[in-house]
């Protein structure tokens, strides 16, 4: 399944209704994904406080939706331009890839909550796919 | 069987107050047919094979409430789900593919998202999601007996 043109402009049109909230985004999903499936845990052992909205996960959200922010720039070629961040969960961070499909279900609900009259299923679908396409592209180096 | 504290007793109960199912029944089943490529399951529905069909198909709203229907009755016998739910448990062998359930929580977590909005905060969301796992668990295992066992 591949984006289409549609596809990309719901995604850039929603992208560009949430800016300037992309930071609240990354932090609420990335809470959420460490309470709602603790099993992600395991990659952030090394923080002092995984609790929701706490200092390294305000950060690490922030760093997590730069990443969505950037593959959105970069929907036209997801796999090359996402090749030094799939470099970089294959073998320094080692991350599952199936954790990229919890994580992006958590960022659906956040957008879901935080935009619900603009979260209609056209821009679900959008996201969803805009989203599984991203993760396949940061999967890309891991065989 | 899944053990619960009465503070997710009360949390799943709160959650599910807030919803009316005639009106996120139907906004569940579009999403999740929309999503889907696996529109097959419902061939008898009609013209499901746009976006805008999907939206106005009165089958997929109607089914959207039979499905909240039957989560209703899970909130009301959290202790009992499995039993609960075995009337379903022959048509959902015959004609549904087990990965559906949890695109279909998914779905019903999402748009329970838009109405709820803060409310439905992490530690709110985990509870739900245990609920949520608890009956696609249920689900699919009827599935795994069935065709375990050459049941018809």
């Amino acid at each position: 399944m591949s984006l289409t043109a549609k596809d990309k402009d719901t995604v850039r049109t929603f992208w560009a209704k949430i800016s300037g909230r992309e930071d609240d985004v990354g932090t609420d999903a990335l809470s959420r994904m460490l309470r709602v499936y603790p099993q992600t845990k395991t990659y952030f052992s090394h923080w002092t406080d995984l609790s929701p909205g706490s200092a390294p996960v305000k950060k690490h959200g922030k760093t997590v939706i730069g990443g969505v922010a950037d593959a959105v720039a970069k929907i036209d070629a997801l796999s090359s331009g996402l090749l030094s961040l799939s470099e970089l969960h294959a073998f320094t961070l080692r991350v599952d890839p199936a954790n990229f499909k919890i994580l992006g279900h958590c960022i659906l609900v956040v957008m879901a909550m935080m935009f619900p009259n603009d979260f209609t299923p056209e821009v679900h679908v959008a996201m969803d796919k805009f989203l599984a396409a991203l993760a396949l592209a940061l999967s890309e180096k891991y065989r | 069987m899944v053990k619960w504290t009465e503070e997710e007793r009360c949390t799943i109960r709160d959650v599910w107050e807030k919803v009316d199912i005639d009106e996120i029944g139907p906004q569940v089943l579009t999403r999740q047919n929309i999503i889907s490529f696996k529109r097959h399951t419902l061939a008898t529905f009609g013209d499901i094979f746009t976006n805008t069909s999907i939206l106005n198909n009165p089958k997929v709203a109607h089914r959207g409430k039979v499905v909240l229907r039957s989560i209703d009755k899970a909130v009301r016998n959290m202790d009992r789900i499995q039993e609960t739910h075995a009337a379903l448990s022959r048509l959902h062998y015959e004609g549904v593919d087990p990965d559906n359930f949890k695109l279909l929580g998914d779905c019903i977590t999402i748009t329970i998202a838009c109405k709820l909005k803060e409310a439905l905060n992490p530690q709110v969301q985990a509870v739900w999601q245990k609920f949520l796992c608890a009956v696609v668990e249920t689900s699919k295992i009827r599935c795994q007996k069935y065709v375990g066992n050459n049941k018809p």
